[in-house]
């Protein structure tokens, strides 16, 4: 009970002073997460309203393999990252092992099936609605990808949340492909992860509070640009 | 497109200047001993040492694989194998310190003062709740060293009295508080720690419990992308000026490591 009174204690006073190093922290977790993100749904979004809509057989196959990809366990995606970013592995040559690159690549994975599988969900259920029509103005599949795409943006934000959300709460993946190293690849759910190892649990879970106030306030933001954004289309 | 959108967003912004990369252990990390003797030597060589801190043996891997330029660890045996196998050029003595056995207060084992053969053959006939790290790291494998001294296969009653954390050393000293276990500690991790709340040192001093760290260049015959000069350049620092600051270190006035490199003593 003492270290949970302490840790609200800590988290006012981190929210509170904002210190050089918290800010460096949170910094490079949101751009972490969220260029991981970015990838993901340029990837992801196309690609799920790509399975949506084509038919062919063994589709359901890819479905079944997109939706169960969402479950990849962040530490298994970090390994494989390693193992392929590694000196000796076969991009090594890149030297981007333990650098903030290797972490978005390593989340961008975690996060496409994601995004994809959520997208797919998305726009399938819009195209039951709107094939007919659709169709009745001749648009073939690319346009009708595009259309549908734009028709769905709105809820397809929440496939990008839930994706974020992911990305920035996992520690499994780039303690190993970043290293945690100080200064260069030292994220929130990292510094978490050796603040209990240090067995400053009180900090540690200051900490914790901080990221969830901010994955709390990037939420909110977006919430507020979609509120606004309906407002004015249907004005 | 979407990868060269990706490769150009992901310039990230990178800290200037020149680095290596340093494979270390846990314990060197978590004590804050390289927080505060490696910006002396950035201060001097504008080389800035960026550390992975994890097992003793997951850095050894990392090592072979090149994914690092020097490595400072505490696993002797393992370490000159590392050497003699070509992956590291030549291996030095750093520091040392000791293990320590701790333990619930009440100590039900009751191990406290006894050589360390006679304390794990009490934990086990005692069948005391026994934190292990479990994780092929230095500490590892000198408590695995340990029990076989002593004539005890700990392993045989995994799950048991005796549990295999799979930790670090400050998460499984985290444990230990959390089940009322005994568990062995390097006496620089255990000082920093601060959450040992119920637990105590019980066995200390005995002459098995050393605990030697050795520095090695990672091979750059074997490994091309080794920063051979930087990561000599730190190694001579380590063995020379760095071993006062590695003297001057302390957390509550205790020193947690002592320096021994050859020619400094």
């Amino acid at each position: 009970m003492h270290d949970l009174t302490n840790a609200f204690a800590e988290t006012f006073g981190l929210l509170v002073s904002l210190d050089a190093d918290l800010l460096e922290i949170v910094g490079l977790s949101l751009w972490v997460s969220g260029l991981a993100v970015l990838i993901a749904g340029l990837i992801g979004v196309p690609l799920g309203a790509l399975v949506a809509i084509a038919r062919f057989p063994g589709r359901w196959a890819i479905v079944v393999l997109l939706n169960a990809m969402m479950g990849l366990p962040p530490v298994v995606v970090g390994l494989a990252v390693y193992l392929l970013l590694s000196r000796a592995g076969p991009l090594g040559p890149l030297g981007i092992l333990y650098t903030p690159t290797a972490m978005v690549i390593a989340q961008a994975i975690l996060v496409l099936p994601i995004v994809a599988a959520l997208s797919r969900q998305t726009i399938e259920d819009m195209k039951l609605e709107y094939e007919d029509q659709l169709r009745v103005f001749g648009m073939g599949p690319r346009g009708m990808v595009s259309t549908l795409i734009w028709d769905a943006r709105y809820s397809l934000m929440t496939a990008l949340l839930a994706g974020f959300g992911r990305a920035v709460a996992e520690v499994g993946a780039v303690i190993i492909v970043g290293g945690n190293i100080n200064h260069v690849t030292r994220v929130m759910t990292t510094t978490i992860a050796l603040e209990t190892s240090k067995g400053n649990l009180a900090f540690a879970m200051a900490l914790g509070l901080v990221l969830v106030t901010i994955v709390t306030a990037v939420n909110a933001l977006v919430f507020s640009l979609r509120h606004t954004a309906t407002r004015s289309a249907y004005a | 497109m979407a990868i060269g959108v990706a490769v150009g967003l992901m310039s990230v912004p990178a800290a200037a200047g020149d680095f290596i990369i340093m494979q270390s252990t846990t314990s060197t990390q978590n004590s804050g001993l390289l927080d505060a003797i490696l910006p002396l030597f950035t201060a001097k060589t504008r080389t800035e040492v960026r550390v992975v801190a994890v097992g003793t043996g997951q850095a050894i891997k990392n090592a072979a694989n090149c994914d690092g330029d020097v490595l400072l660890v505490h696993a002797k045996d393992d370490e000159e194998a590392f050497v003699a196998e070509g992956g590291g050029v030549k291996r030095f003595d750093v520091m040392y310190n000791d293990f320590v056995i701790v333990g619930p207060q009440r100590d039900p084992a009751k191990i406290a003062g006894r050589d360390v053969e006679r304390a794990l053959r009490m934990i086990a006939e005692a069948e005391a709740p026994f934190a292990s790290r479990g994780d092929e790291s230095g500490t590892h494998k000198k408590e695995r060293a340990l029990w076989r001294d002593a004539g005890v296969d700990p392993v045989a009653a995994s799950g048991a009295w005796y549990r295999e954390t799979g930790s670090g050393m400050g998460a499984t000293i985290n444990i230990a508080v959390g089940m009322d276990a005994y568990t062995l500690a390097d006496r620089a991790t255990w000082i920093a720690h601060e959450n040992k709340a119920g637990l105590r040192v019980l066995v200390e001093g005995d002459d098995r419990l050393f605990n030697q760290y050795g520095v090695i260049l990672v091979s750059p015959e074997r490994c091309p992308s080794v920063k051979a000069e930087r990561g000599q350049a730190f190694i001579d620092w380590l063995l020379g000026e760095g071993q006062a600051a590695i003297a001057a270190y302390r957390v509550g006035g205790q020193q947690l490591f002592f320096p021994n490199a050859a020619g400094s003593m």
